[in-house]
């Protein structure tokens, strides 16, 4: 470890504690669906896609209404993905005349990008159209992003509303959020890609002759625009198969920065968002104080297990950090960063790959991955997991002040309680049930590509982001199979729509619920106490189900080490 | 707080029959109704079962020892609820015993022919008669007569209480004794719904329904075991994938430890506690929801009189007019109050001998006492021609109207202000129809109540006096007493009507009452503590009932629901804690063989596989009982902010309950492989 490298990590959290409120400001003007300077230019636009679709934006939804509209949305986006990947073949801007994908391969990536989740089983350059990037996986890329911040929007309003029955009109937020959020940051952002070297075209490939003299045919296509809602919307699915290792897709070390930037932007204006929407920003900073607390001890395990690198090769007499797998442009804290804030915020892009990480390190980013992604997390996925995890919080320590359960002025009761539990039990269940069933069957163990507890940490790994909706993989698991396109699609399926089902249940009854105001006898949720309890709650409640599972990956792949043996 | 049943925890009396109850509560019926302790019950048969039939490399008297800890952790809980049952069945036995012994004098038609008949047999609407000596039978309003109650039978308190027809005080309950007089009952109760009844239930458990919290926290708690389950559940698996298995026993074992046992197997006990604490301090609330909602009060609305100051006026100050001279106002007041046997005239007495040496003893032969009535509001003493008169200060002009328009008139308006404006009670007397002065009668704060307001504040409740004074008086004394705010000159519908402005606030407001026209109010509070003495009407409508009909009680009955909500938060934090080190030390133990790396996991070093496993299963037993003394007393509540109480609970319990394990099975560990048990 070097002071250079805590300095660049010290760096990136200024720049993301620097982004937090002006991103939430905007966020905010969105959520109330207030006028901003872009209505001028594009308010036109919005108008008219309400026109055209029969919609009123000031109509309100309950909870119901809101989560049937927002699904039925979400399976037509995956049938068409589904449509454009099986018919790829005879789809237009195909220059290397790429087949159309299997049924359960497209299955798979249907479900993969709708929910937001782009776990990858193919290698995008070698198996998709220009078209498809574009019409595919581009276009999903900001409506299922778009979806998950109109889903925190409408959990916000059920914390701040009072006797209300409405939580919001979904069609309005995902309108706002893409036209005046996703959108115009992208063009700026993807504009400032081109300029670092990123490729945007529809030209499918370059035959270069290398200083050799051999001759190479390099993939290209309209990457930087892919790359910008892939970073910003937390999506991660790359437009080649090395994702922002590749040249093409993070030219430099300041793209890598920037793209590690936008990866959180989003997430942590949406905490100074929630803290405006409830009347108190102070809320608001707390939840990201708990986030960045939980981040930074990542950052600090990965970071100092990468640089002390692998004691068997030291012996060996190779000095120096662990390099394996990851690219010299971004080094071991270029890297170790990364990888911590991709994991924590759902995104699941990668400039190095975490299979190749000593395994502490890869610990961190499973372990990322398996308390929820509440980390920062998904562009709102994150901020509505982490306020299921506020509201055990209080539930659990809450009575301690000797009041009845309150949040925010909100009554916590009994059915915010069964519906926060559920929520949160998804995961622990789909991915222990997942890694188990694959850890017996002969398919599953037919995927790892390494033995022992490593080639349990790639299973591991590999439900986890699929349920997270993270998305990245851990490498070394040939997933490919029907079994596991098959699995993970469902995996991907439930990770997502069975926590905003429950999520949007709490924000109706919320929502219904008056206000309690606030005072000297009330559960302080702002503070240093409050973050703490947030952090131990998130890590028991969160995190000790995979002990067990960590136990046998991760952690005997280390004590393994350790010991002189590797896997 | 006065308690007047103290009782100890711990008797063998209660302990006795509490081991047979807790015996009894295995039966599914009553086990199902708490699942994690359920899912305990169901493991423990499991295991008794494979005992029996199971093959595995674990050795019999380790799986034994196990199966005895499963089936103790399920006992412990039965037993801890038993307990807390128990101190309230002894008082219920007494009362049934009580009411069981009561007969009546049921009145047959006009005139007072009465027959004999079982108090059971009683309908609403009967009319009793009850004698001197007799035992009230039923629930009823007084409709004829005035007796003196001895009510010790429900309140244990042994001074007599005056029951009358009419007015606040007509109501009588059930097991209480007529000691003079006779009166007549309408019986209000139907059979078996009186106030004894009900107190029987109440101590009892009987009628315990789980409150709003209560259900909650279940249904946390059983999330929390599903989830653990899971976890469990999928370990075989996880062991196949490394070539090994992991025996059930093992695995029933880690279950056990995680899920939430400590606080599922002693939370009906807390509420029961809860609620017999508040009986203990002789009050009945109907419902666990009451007891609930008290720890939630943002809002206490007191009656100055009997709660804030004491009860009864007193002569502070004799304020003349012009051209009277102090001492010609006091012997005239003197004189006046010689005959009036209220408190505010003993203490007019009391302040004229004191301070202006006044010696008059007695009326002077002749004298002709004016008695106070409602319609005069005046009082005095006729010796003579001359006519000492005392009252109200309108009442006075009213009764002088020659003396209205004079200088003395203008000037006692003026002092009349400032005495209100002073927080006292005016008094005007006047000789002969000529003004003297007022009489500056000063309503006594309660020493104390300030400090007691300061720290409800400092809780975050805010109290409102309310008063019929006028609002100067009303200022004065709500700056003296130190609440947050008053209401001047209220009517009941004024109560009512700011009960539902803060409850429109989304505040939860408490207040207490006693007679018919505070019904509306006492139902409309989240917490309305009717008293004892009240109308049958007040008691209805509130939600609680104070036997000592004591209104300060509302201040420590908000205390006592929120040390039943603490106490149960503090045990969930602390068994929710208490999971990090049980990990700790069935994980190693439980992977040792997989992977010996792991080994180094096993912090506390422990003796052995075996006795890591059974250590944290007999942790995981032994803190419950451990734990049934503070579930039943309540962790301490001390009156302080929110922040700094939760910073106090979340230290000792939260960070207690994520260290307290990882010593207590270590020190376990070394007495299980000390005794070769494993």
């Amino acid at each position: 470890m070097t002071t250079q490298g805590w300095l660049f990590i010290a760096t990136f959290l200024g720049l993301v504690l620097a982004i937090t409120k002006p991103m939430g400001i905007w966020l905010h003007a969105l959520y109330q669906g207030r006028r901003t300077p872009l209505h001028r230019v594009l308010g036109g636009v919005e108008r008219g896609f309400y026109a055209l679709c029969g919609i009123d934006p000031d109509q309100d939804q309950s909870w119901r209404c809101y989560a049937v509209h927002m699904l039925v949305f979400n399976l037509a986006l995956a049938l068409l993905t589904y449509l454009v990947l099986r018919l790829q073949g005879v789809l237009p801007i195909n220059r290397l005349a790429y087949p159309g994908m299997a049924a359960d391969g497209a299955f798979n990536t249907a479900v993969s990008f709708t929910t937001n989740t782009n776990w990858q089983w193919y290698s995008g350059e070698a198996t998709l159209s220009n078209f498809t990037q574009m019409f595919a996986l581009t276009l999903q890329n900001f409506l299922s992003a778009a979806t998950g911040i109109a889903l925190a929007f409408a959990c916000f309003r059920g914390f701040a509303r009072r006797s209300a029955t409405g939580i919001g009109n979904f069609w309005a937020d995902l309108t706002r959020v893409t036209l005046y959020l996703l959108l115009p940051v992208c063009v700026v952002y993807a504009l400032y890609l081109i300029a670092s070297g990123v490729p945007q075209t529809l030209a499918a490939s370059v035959q270069v002759v290398t200083l050799e003299g051999a001759h190479q045919t390099l993939a290209l296509g309209p990457v930087a625009s892919q790359e910008a809602i892939k970073m910003l919307g937390t999506n991660g699915g790359g437009f080649f198969n090395a994702n922002s290792a590749h040249p093409f897709e993070n030219p430099s070390a300041l793209t890598d920065l920037v793209q590690m930037l936008s990866i959180f932007a989003i997430g942590a204006g949406l905490t100074w968002c929630f803290g405006k929407a409830v009347g108190n920003t102070r809320q608001g900073w707390a939840i990201l104080a708990a986030m960045l607390t939980i981040f930074l001890a990542g950052v600090a395990i990965v970071y100092w297990q990468e640089a002390a690198g692998n004691p068997l090769l030291h012996q060996l007499g190779v000095s120096g950090g662990n390099m394996e797998g990851k690219e010299v442009r971004f080094g071991i804290v270029g890297s170790a960063l990364f990888s911590v804030i991709t994991t924590a915020a759902s995104c699941g892009a990668v400039n190095a790959m975490h299979d190749s990480f000593t395994a502490l390190g890869g610990l961190v980013a499973m372990f990322n991955i398996q308390l929820g992604e509440v980390v920062i997390g998904g562009v709102g996925a994150g901020i509505y997991g982490f306020l299921l995890f506020a509201l055990l919080a209080v539930f659990v320590a809450g009575l301690m002040v000797g009041r009845t359960p309150e949040y925010v002025g909100k009554k916590i009761e009994a059915r915010e309680v069964k519906l926060a539990v559920l929520a949160i039990a998804v995961l622990p269940l789909v991915i222990l049930c997942g890694t188990a069933l694959a850890s017996v069957l002969p398919e599953g163990l037919a995927g790892p590509l390494n033995k022992g507890p490593h080639g349990f940490s790639e299973i591991l790994y590999g439900f986890s982001s699929a349920v997270g909706n993270n998305g990245s993989a851990f490498a070394g698991l040939s997933s490919g199979t029907p079994f596991y396109n098959g699995l993970f699609a469902v995996a991907m399926w439930l990770g997502r729509y069975f926590v905003i089902i429950p999520m949007l249940a709490i924000a109706g009854s919320l929502a219904a619920k008056r206000y309690t105001p606030a005072t000297s006898g009330s559960f302080p949720t702002t503070g240093p106490l409050w973050v703490g309890l947030l952090i131990g709650i998130v890590l028991i409640v969160g995190g000790l189900t995979f002990l067990p599972g960590l136990a046998l990956g991760p952690i005997a792949d280390h004590l393994a080490m350790v010991r002189g043996q590797l896997f | 707080m006065a308690r007047k049943h103290e009782q100890s925890l711990f008797t063998a009396d209660l302990i006795a029959p509490a081991i047979g109850d807790a015996l009894r509560k295995l039966h599914p019926r009553d086990l199902v109704r708490n699942p994690v302790m359920f899912t305990t019950a169901t493991v423990a048969l499991l295991l008794t079962v494979l005992l029996v039939a199971g093959h595995d490399s674990l050795a019999v008297g380790f799986k034994l020892q196990l199966v005895v800890w499963l089936w103790l952790t399920v006992l412990f809980g039965t037993f801890a609820e038993a307990l807390a049952e128990g101190r309230g069945k002894a008082q219920a036995a007494s009362l049934r015993a009580a009411k069981a012994k009561l007969t009546a004098k049921r009145l047959m038609g006009e005139g007072a022919a009465w027959e004999a008949v079982a108090a059971a047999t009683l309908r609403q609407g009967d009319l009793v008669l009850v004698q001197t000596g007799d035992l009230i039978p039923a629930d009823g309003e007084v409709i004829a007569g005035v007796a003196s109650v001895n009510e010790a039978a429900i309140t244990g308190e042994s001074a007599p209480v005056i029951r009358e027809a009419g007015g606040d005080r007509s109501a009588v309950t059930a097991g209480t004794r007529v000691i003079s007089d006779e009166i007549a009952v309408r019986v209000t109760a139907h059979p078996g719904q009186g106030f004894l009844d009900r107190m029987i239930a109440l101590v009892e458990g009987a009628e315990r329904h789980k409150t709003p919290n209560e259900i909650a926290l279940t249904l946390l708690l059983t999330g929390l075991t599903i989830i653990f389950l899971i976890a469990v559940a999928t370990i075989p698996g996880f062991a196949r994938y490394a070539n090994g298995s992991i025996p059930v026993a093992i695995l029933a074992a880690l279950l056990i430890t995680l899920i939430p046992t400590t606080i599922a197997a002693l939370l009906s006990a807390i509420g029961i506690a809860g609620m017999d604490r508040l009986v203990r301090f002789n009050v009945l609330a109907k419902s666990g929801r009451a007891v609930e909602a008290a720890g939630d009060i943002d809002v206490l609305l007191l009656d100055k009189t009997g709660t804030i100051t004491v009860g009864d006026r007193q002569a502070s100050e004799f304020r003349p007019v012009s051209g009277v001279s102090p001492d010609e106002l006091a012997e005239a007041a003197l004189v006046a109050s010689l005959a009036d046997e209220t408190p505010e005239g003993r203490s007019i007495v009391v302040l004229a001998r004191e301070a202006f040496g006044q010696t008059a003893r007695a009326l002077p032969e002749g004298a002709q006492v004016i008695p106070f009535t409602a319609q005069t509001r005046i009082s005095g003493v006729r010796v003579g021609a001359r006519v000492i008169q005392k009252g109200a200060v309108q009442a006075i002009l009213k009764a002088n109207p020659q003396a209205s328009e004079t200088a003395a008139a203008t000037e006692l308006a003026r002092v009349t202000e400032e005495i209100g404006r002073a927080g006292g009670t005016p008094l005007a007397v006047a000789v002969d129809g000529r003004l003297l002065g007022a009489i500056f009668l000063k309503d006594i704060v309660k020493a104390g109540i300030r400090e007691r307001f300061g720290e409800l504040r400092a809780m975050g409740i805010r109290t409102v006096m309310i008063t019929g004074d006028n609002p100067l008086t009303a200022a004065a004394i709500a700056a003296e007493a130190g609440v947050d705010d008053f209401l001047a000159e209220a009517t009941p519908e004024d109560k009512l009507a700011l009960i539902r402005k803060e409850q429109q606030g989304g505040r939860l407001v408490a207040m207490c009452g006693d007679g018919t026209n505070d019904a509306p109010a006492l139902a409309q509070a989240d917490v309305g503590v009717a008293m004892n003495t009240g109308t049958q009407a007040a008691r209805e409508a509130g939600n609680m009932v104070d036997l000592d009909s004591d209104p300060t009680k509302l201040i420590e009955v908000v205390g006592l629901g929120k040390q039943l909500l603490m106490t149960r938060g503090a045990l969930t934090t602390f068994s929710v804690a208490n999971d990090v080190a049980k990990y700790f030390a069935i994980i190693p133990a439980m992977f040792v063989a997989l992977y010996p790396g792991l080994g180094v996991l096993d912090v506390m070093r422990l003796a052995s596989p075996e006795s890591a496993i059974l250590s944290a299963i007999v942790f995981n037993a032994l803190i419950i009982p451990c734990l049934v003394p503070l579930a039943l007393r309540g962790v301490a509540c001390k009156p302080m902010a929110a922040g700094p109480l939760l910073a106090r609970n979340l230290t000792i319990y939260g960070l207690g309950g994520l260290l307290a394990p990882f010593a207590g099975i270590k020190l376990i560990d070394l007495a299980v492989s000390g005794l070769g048990l494993a």
